[in-house]
């Protein structure tokens, strides 16, 4: 790994992989998400992409991107795609990023549009997300699990949470857990669920994360948490509204009743 | 749907309803009612899946002729509902748009032409050609010159007609399954050491054990509902251990508490290592022993199972004698052991001391129930026999064997490889039951059992699968007729093959239901049924015998292989082939050497008639045509088969074959209870199925007092001391084998620089001719890959992704790298999965067996890999 401390790079060397926090979120609300995510014209981009306001300013559509990707992965957006016309985009489930290490969308890009330095672990064209869990085979119990063995990061950003099933009392399920850190979107995973429609998406992160309180930390895990992302809460000093206090506490109704 | 019930309601219910459908979660009783309206038609019937040798039960649905619906079955005591998602799609492997549905037949000019293009004919032309190539060739050469290779995934009824056509109808003893690639050496390993085949133990065990030991087994990918039940004891009891031995880091690892990547060809040492530990540190069963075992060692110069003139069986004395072995004294086979002491193994497998020495701790703990699986790892290897010998030594020193949570268990890769290949006896040494031909009371009684003339039955072994290509390509095995399987691909070295069959003066014939690679080489196609068109029966790697019923009709002329076998047998006279025939190298007491008697006067005395065919004499005479179709135990469903043949054909057959196991310790039960249960584990005595042989309680062949009774009758009369030593009965005794390490066949060096290993993904099965065909399991992993180690990459000027050129010396494919993913390889090795039709990988690999087993090692050969020209 060439950079110094990128947020993955810094996961890889310093984390197990397992214990973080788990990228999944339940059933309808995640379709509707992806359903946003696509009437927002925020499709995936190729590796390396600025946010997409900054991409969307800079993308000068010349399809140098698309040239280079040697997977037929990349293609332009044309009238009709629910992506803005000429910008570059990949579906993972027809075509996903095969991840080269040599990044050479992102190295061919003349706008800025695309980091041309990326290191493709540190790539961030999405998220994983099982967006299904209700349907999916393997928190059905069946021995599935293709997206975890698709994953190029294979328990990085997939692994698999063992448990066992109480139903036949014999049996365990294995069940597949996303790592927002380790996860690139390219969508290998999406690629490979053997469900009519996956059960498993790469959603944009933004609307895939949840964002968790600043205050409350994990106390099993409370070291890596804080090396990796402590901020200390921002708060404004606490402002006491001491009329208010005097007005609650002089105000009985509803306690006392009425003469 | 009642007026309350809102529009969101309804699709609620619609949702919740296509869920338990198929996963037969509780719902709610509105939406069963609405679930009921639209499955009335279904006809839901239990089988059972279609790969591996887990034999996992299914629920078929079917409607109008059509498979509409599969589950897991809930009751089958092995996967309880569940399956691997190979079984969730069993309903989509008959359905590819490529079937085969009419025989095609290569032509040119309107004739049969080797060089001619395929072409549809009718039945009558296929069988026309067919039977008259097999009589140019039978009638010029004998019955040496003629060849089934059968398979692992014949139902029990196509391996019994298949057997019994070869070696009772054309006597010829040619009839090899694809299991010689798969289970052989298990096979030789049981009965060289237990006198009988299969596994002394049952799943059950899983639930019991305090450990489980994987020796080259990928079970997480290959037997993923086994390993689910591993997993649930792993997960469940605090004290279970998983222990991991591989040549490269596969998925069991990410269970196992201990993970031992060896160097291949290590693991003979690796298990002498840990014997001479038990020794050392006392950590025997010397009751157990005393009273049930002999201490046993055989040749060592055996060969690698290589052609005579190759530089590696130079000087090897023995090759031809590969099996013989002689019991020796416990002081002889502990100084045997004495070399393997923790330095020298360490060096020669590449694992670290301390991890060789907390996986002796285990073996070596009195306390401890273990099971230890292998699968190909240990069989796919040029000393298969000796390993699956190995692994029982260190099992019986421990007295960990036929105990509830202790076994040594061999796992299978094929639905039926047990129960039919090995079982009926589908080998070209092999009769029902465990007899082999070339002992003389197993023929007689065979004859007896199948109305044959004595000396009928051919006593000289056939020649087994390799042996079959190699004389393919010689000139020796004219007329070649594959089943169920698909040889051109599955074959070490393929190349030579794929050109004996193109090109030689031969007639190569496949049975198949898909464009396989065997189809494409092969000069007729005959288009088969697939399972769930016909009526069959499966054992599993647990002894457990499962039946299913025909669930719908094949699409358009294509049949079940029982029936291209019985239509063949039409056309051949007893005049033709019970006559004297010419048989180099045989001896028949009473004729003159190199020849088959004629048994045609016997026959007539029997009240057979020349004129009448095998087809009349062997499947329908008045035994089997009392089996009469329709039966009631149908309910309801089809039998192709039957109709065409006017009586219960695969009833008839089972009735017949189960007659030679009763009384044998392959009892079976009777056909009708099999539709009624989830599968028996034989010996069934009583109508009760047995969990543990050779222990007293459970198995019914063991009396009460003997604790254990290792009763397998095969070989136990051996010489003492040497192989000219005096010999002596060892009934009901299991042998201690002691095996040292030998070098493997062949090695990388400086131009052929890395090891290839090949297997299988969780995703696809065997060839990948019929998970290939289902769109989910194909998209999912649609290529082979090459996984290799970073830096071995690096190295080369290689990266992920690159299309690289893999070559041995015998071949060359093309295929990308993989560095990461699900299989992660040490250095100097490379691991590519053989389904891929498009990625040839046989190609490269080397056609060295086990010399005693003859089953190929298709684990370690020598390639180089550069990267690919555009």
């Amino acid at each position: 790994m060439s950079e110094a401390f990128s947020r993955r790079s810094f996961f890889r060397g310093g984390l197990s992989g397992r214990g973080v926090a788990a990228a999944t979120a339940g059933g309808l609300g995640a379709s509707y998400v992806l359903d946003m995510a696509k009437a927002e014209g925020r499709p995936t981009r190729p590796p390396g992409a600025r946010p997409e306001e900054h991409f969307l300013a800079t993308c000068t559509k010349c399809g140098q991107c698309v040239e280079a990707c040697p997977f037929g992965t990349l293609k332009l957006a044309t009238a009709g795609d629910e992506v803005p016309a000429g910008t570059p985009w990949f579906e993972p489930r027809d075509v996903p990023c095969e991840m080269c290490e040599d990044v050479p969308c992102a190295r061919a890009c003349p706008s800025g549009s695309l980091d041309t330095q990326i290191n493709i672990l540190d790539a961030s064209m999405g998220l994983a997300v099982m967006t299904d869990q209700e349907n999916c085979l393997a928190y059905k119990g069946l021995r599935c699990e293709a997206c975890y063995r698709a994953c190029p990061l294979l328990d990085e950003a997939i692994t698999l949470d063992m448990k066992p099933q109480e139903r036949t009392g014999r049996h365990a399920y294995f069940l597949p857990i996303v790592h927002s850190e380790a996860c690139t979107g390219c969508g290998k995973c999406e690629r490979a669920c053997v469900m009519e429609k996956a059960a498993i998406q790469v959603l944009p992160r933004d609307l895939a994360l949840g964002i968790g309180g600043d205050h409350y930390r994990f106390g099993w895990d409370e070291e890596a948490i804080i090396s990796r992302d402590f901020v200390a809460p921002t708060s404004s000093p606490q402002v006491i509204d001491q009329q208010g206090v005097l007005d609650s506490m002089n105000d009985l109704s509803g306690i006392e009743e009425a003469p | 749907m009642s007026n309350e019930l809102t529009r969101r309601t309804f699709s609620k219910l619609a949702v919740a309803a296509s869920v338990a459908g198929t996963m037969g979660f509780q719902v709610p009783k509105q939406a069963k009612a609405a679930a009921a309206t639209s499955e009335a038609g279904w006809k839901w019937d239990k089988s059972v899946c279609r790969f591996c040798g887990v034999g996992c039960g299914v629920m078929v649905a079917t409607q109008d002729d059509k498979i509409v619906a599969m589950k897991g079955d809930p009751e089958s005591p092995v996967n309880r509902g569940l399956n691997c998602i190979k079984g969730y799609f069993n309903a989509k492997i008959q359905y590819g748009a490529d079937r085969l549905t009419k025989p095609l037949l290569r032509k040119k000019n309107g004739k049969y032409a080797k060089d001619g293009k395929f072409e549809a004919v009718s039945w009558d032309e296929a069988f026309d050609v067919m039977a008259g190539k097999f009589k140019e060739y039978y009638n010029a050469n004998g019955p040496d010159s003629v060849a089934i290779f059968g398979s692992g995934q014949y139902t029990i009824d196509e391996g019994y007609a298949a057997a019994k056509l070869m070696k009772a109808g054309f006597r010829s003893n040619n009839i090899d399954p694809n299991a010689r690639h798969c289970m052989a050496s298990a096979v030789a390993g049981f009965i060289q050491t237990f006198g009988i085949d299969e596994p002394a133990g049952c799943y059950d065990d899983i639930e019991l054990t305090d450990a489980v030991v994987t020796w080259g087994a990928n079970m997480a990918e290959c037997h993923p509902i086994l390993w689910s039940r591993v997993t649930d004891r792993k997960l469940t009891h605090k004290d279970m251990k998983v222990i991991n031995l591989s040549t490269y880091t596969n998925r069991c690892s990410d269970l196992a508490d201990l993970e031992l990547i060896f160097t291949p060809q290590s693991d003979l040492a690796i298990l002498n290592y840990i014997a001479r530990e038990m020794v050392k540190r006392d950590a025997i069963d010397h009751d157990f022993v005393d009273k049930h075992c002999v201490f046993a060692t055989g040749f060592t110069d055996i060969g690698y199972g290589l052609e005579a003139d190759h530089p590696k069986e130079q000087g090897q004395t023995h090759r031809g004698k590969a099996g013989g072995h002689w019991t020796i004294t416990f002081d002889e086979f502990k100084e045997s052991l004495e070399p393997y002491n923790a330095k020298y193994t360490s060096e020669l497998c590449g694992v670290p001391v301390e991890k060789l020495k907390e996986l002796a701790d285990l073996y070596c703990d009195r306390d401890k129930k273990i099971i230890s699986f292998w699968t190909m790892g240990f069989n796919q290897h040029t000393r298969g026999t000796w390993v699956n010998e190995q692994m029982y030594m260190v099992h019986l020193l421990g007295g960990k064997m036929s105990k509830p949570g202790s076994s040594p268990f061999s796992l299978t890769g094929q639905p039926s490889a047990c129960g039919t290949a090995r079982e009926v006896g589908v080998f070209a040494h092999r009769l029902p039951a465990d007899m082999v031909v070339a002992n003389g009371k197993h023929r007689a009684k065979s004859e007896k059992l199948w109305k044959l003339p004595a000396k009928t039955l051919n006593p000289k072994v056939g020649t087994h699968a390799v042996k079959m290509m190699r004389q393919l390509r010689d000139g020796k095995v004219k007329f070649h007729w594959s089943m169920v399987t698909n040889p051109f691909q599955n074959f070490a070295n393929a190349n030579e093959w794929i050109k004996a069959a193109r090109t030689g003066d031969n007639f190569i014939v496949v049975s198949d239901c898909y464009p396989t690679v065997s189809a494409k080489v092969a000069d007729l196609v005959l288009p088969a049924a697939m399972i769930y068109e016909k009526w069959g029966s499966y054992g599993n790697a647990e002894r457990r015998t499962q039946h299913w019923r025909q669930q719908v009709k094949a699409p358009g002329e294509a049949t079940g292989d029982t029936w291209h076998l019985l239509e063949f047998a039409k056309r051949f006279t007893l005049a033709e082939c019970w006559k004297e025939q010419p048989l180099p190298g045989v001896k028949v007491e009473g004729s003159p050497d190199g020849v088959l008697p004629d048994v045609l006067e016997e026959a007539k005395a029997m009240g057979y008639k020349p004129d009448q065919t095998l087809y009349d004499v062997l499947f329908a005479h008045a035994d089997m045509k009392k089996y009469e179709w329709p039966d009631p135990i149908a309910d309801g469903h089809g039998n192709d088969i039957a109709e065409h043949f006017g009586f219960f054909v695969q009833k008839a057959f089972w009735e017949e074959y189960r007659t030679f196991g009763i009384g044998n310790g392959h009892d079976l039960a009777d056909f009708d209870t099999y539709h009624r249960v989830r599968g028996l584990r034989w010996p069934v005595v009583n109508g009760r199925e047995t969990q543990w042989r050779f222990a007293e309680g459970s198995d019914p062949y063991v009396k009460p007092g003997e604790g254990f009774n290792f009763y397998g009758k095969a070989l136990k009369t051996i010489p003492h001391g040497g192989p000219k030593g005096e010999k002596t009965n060892h009934a009901g005794k299991a042998k201690i084998f002691f095996r040292p390490y030998a070098a493997p066949a062949e090695e990388p060096d400086a131009e052929y620089d890395l090891w290839l290993c090949t297997g299988r993904v969780l995703e696809h099965w065997h060839s990948g001719s019929m998970t290939k065909r289902v769109e989910e399991l194909n998209r999912a992993v649609p290529h082979a890959v090459i996984y290799m180690h970073p830096k071995d990459a690096k190295e080369r000027g290689l990266n992920r992704n690159d299309l690289a050129l893999l070559e041995s010396r015998r071949g060359k494919v093309q295929a990308r790298i993989e560095t990461g993913g699900r299989n992660r390889v040490p250095r100097g090795l490379i691991f590519v999965p053989w389904f891929d039709e498009n990625v040839l990988i046989n190609k490269l690999t080397l056609d060295a067996t086990c010399p005693i087993s003859k089953e190929t090692d298709y684990k370690k050969c020598a390639v180089k890999i550069s990267k690919a020209t555009a």
